[in-house]
């Protein structure tokens, strides 16, 4: 019996990894082309495949994917950008912060999902409005997360800077930030996720391309295969970004390991 | 002649009640005087306000009553001129051991030539030569400690206050760290204030030790120690240095007796 966190080996644990995937795909076989599921509502897994294959080679998929990928990715860059300078703001300066809680707390619970309709009266349905609505899914959560990192802040080592010298800007700018890269830089990989659910809700309403937009023309047609086919493509694109973030913050933030 | 480098004039705190309860006198009145080269340590029991009055001298903490004066000046906030060593492993984690002892130059605008011949002489003096690139949770606290205390001497302040630097440190390691920083002393003239509940330590390390009473603090001896220098370990096994700690360990005695009935 395992001991309670006990670690393992890192090819043990791959080999776990890899095999709840192995799992997963054979009950999902079994259930479609052992005849217990209609095709209909679920596509087998080699269906999927050859659907996808023609979605790529014949339908431009490549095309949809990237522009996807385009809107996650730009709208999320501008929710980062203007999060995270505030989040730090209001996490070290509890004036401002008493001045915007309230209301970003408030902001953070409105449904990113529910603004699109809103936001194709705001500005059409261009890119615009799909950015739009990654921007709003995105910023309220990493100013809120943020700002709580900042402020939890060891006051031991904002003291002992305060003792060498620092001023107060010294101490933001030299404890209150590199203190907390690396938190940072993990909600940011957490919101990123999220970003993903959003980028499809706005895809599936008013567009004409993107992954969203394939799975809701899959819809009318009754194509389960593409449909799967789509929904795994944003999960393996999920699991490579998320991937890279760690690579990533690993390579930004040795201490954190040290 | 000595000239006097800080003075605690008439300093009390109270601390407010937390939720209602009764405010929390920490600190009587509470007058002393740090001549220049001074290495005081304070002694006394567990929550009398040693870390509450090393705390209003770095400018951490305000005094509810009375001020504190560095070399004639008020003090009202903490400054590069007062260097601090906590009981608590402060160094900034995401900085090397280099980058830690030189945090204050920087701050400074010290250049970066000049920088780096600071942090490596106190990096020598602090005998942590080549560990400049490890970072701190790499390092053992006694180790941790010792950066701390250079990254506070690199800045040269003009009083070094120390809270129970070598508390959380195993016997050995604390009387090495003892000789380590007498040592230095000795050799840089510093001025020190060293908050202690060691009576070894507090003799052995001072030119005067000052016995705090129970809460709320005051002052209840300020006893000068005339030890020559330089002092070995050895010291510590001498008549004259048994003596004292008699001394000692009867005042203190009775103020932790009272500290217990008190709470
Ligand atoms: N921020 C605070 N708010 C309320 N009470 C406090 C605060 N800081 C300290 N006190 C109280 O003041 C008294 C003195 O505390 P202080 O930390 O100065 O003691 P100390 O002599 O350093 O004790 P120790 O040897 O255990 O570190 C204690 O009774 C403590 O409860
Ligand atoms: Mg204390």
């Amino acid at each position: 019996m395992p001991r309670p966190l006990e670690p393992v080996s890192q090819g043990t644990r791959v080999t776990l990894g890899i095999s709840f995937f192995v799992l997963f795909v054979a009950a999902w076989a079994f259930a479609t082309l052992g005849g217990f599921v209609s095709r209909t509502f679920l596509a087998d897994p080699i269906t999927m495949l050859q659907d996808g294959w023609l979605l790529l080679t014949r339908f431009g998929f490549l095309g949809d994917i990237g522009i996807t990928v385009w809107r996650v990715v730009g709208g999320f860059i501008l929710a980062a950008i203007i999060a995270v300078p505030l989040g730090i703001m209001m996490g070290a300066y509890k004036s401002f912060e008493a001045f915007v809680e309230p209301f970003v707390s408030f902001a953070r619970y409105l449904p990113a999902s529910a603004f699109v309709p809103l936001l194709i009266l705001w500005a059409g349905i261009g890119e615009m409005q799909k950015l739009l609505v990654i921007f709003i899914g995105s910023v309220f959560q990493i100013i809120l997360m943020v700002a709580v990192a900042v402020g939890n802040t060891r006051r031991d080592l904002v003291e002992a800077a305060y003792t060498l010298g620092s001023s107060d800007k010294g101490v933001v700018r030299r404890v209150l930030i590199p203190a907390n890269a690396p938190e940072i830089a993990e909600i940011l990989r957490l919101v990123l996720g999220w970003a993903w659910t959003y980028v499809i809700v706005a895809e599936l309403i008013g567009s004409s391309s993107g992954i969203g937009h394939m799975i809701i023309d899959s819809q009318a047609l009754l194509a389960t295969g593409q449909m799967i086919f789509g929904i795994i493509i944003i999960g393996i694109i999920g699991l490579i970004s998320d991937f890279l973030f760690k690579a990533v913050n690993r390579k930004l933030f040795p201490w954190r390991l040290a | 002649m000595s000239t006097t480098i800080l003075q605690i004039d008439n300093v009390s705190r109270v601390f407010p009640g937390v939720r209602g309860g009764v405010p929390v006198r920490a600190l009587e009145p509470t007058n002393l005087q740090v001549e220049q080269n001074d290495f005081i340590t304070i002694l006394g029991p567990s929550g009398c306000g040693k870390s509450t009055l090393l705390r209003i001298v770095a400018g951490l903490d305000r005094p509810t009553d009375g001020r504190v004066l560095l070399n004639g000046r008020e003090i009202k906030g903490p400054g590069a001129d007062r260097g601090m060593v906590f009981q608590s492993y402060t160094l900034f984690p995401w900085l090397t051991i280099a980058e830690n002892i030189a945090y204050g130059l920087r701050e400074k605008g010290v250049p970066k030539a000049q920088r780096q011949e600071i942090v490596a002489s106190y990096t020598e003096k602090v005998g942590l030569r080549g560990f400049e690139n490890h970072y701190p949770k790499q390092l053992s606290g006694g180790m941790q400690q010792r950066t701390a205390i250079a990254r506070a001497l690199a800045n040269d302040p003009e009083i070094l206050l120390l809270d129970e630097p070598f508390g959380a440190l195993d016997n050995q390691t604390r009387g090495l760290m003892q000789e380590l920083l007498l040592g230095i002393w000795e050799r840089e003239r510093k001025t020190v204030l060293f908050v202690t509940h060691d009576i070894e330590e507090a003799i052995f390390l001072a030119s005067r030790v000052i016995v705090m009473s129970a809460r709320p603090g005051r002052i209840k001896a300020d006893i000068p120690v005339e030890l020559p220098h330089p002092r070995h370990y050895t010291m510590k096994t001498t008549p004259e240095f048994s003596s004292l700690k008699a001394q000692l360990t009867e005042e203190i005695r009775v103020e932790a007796i009272q500290a217990e009935g008190v709470h």
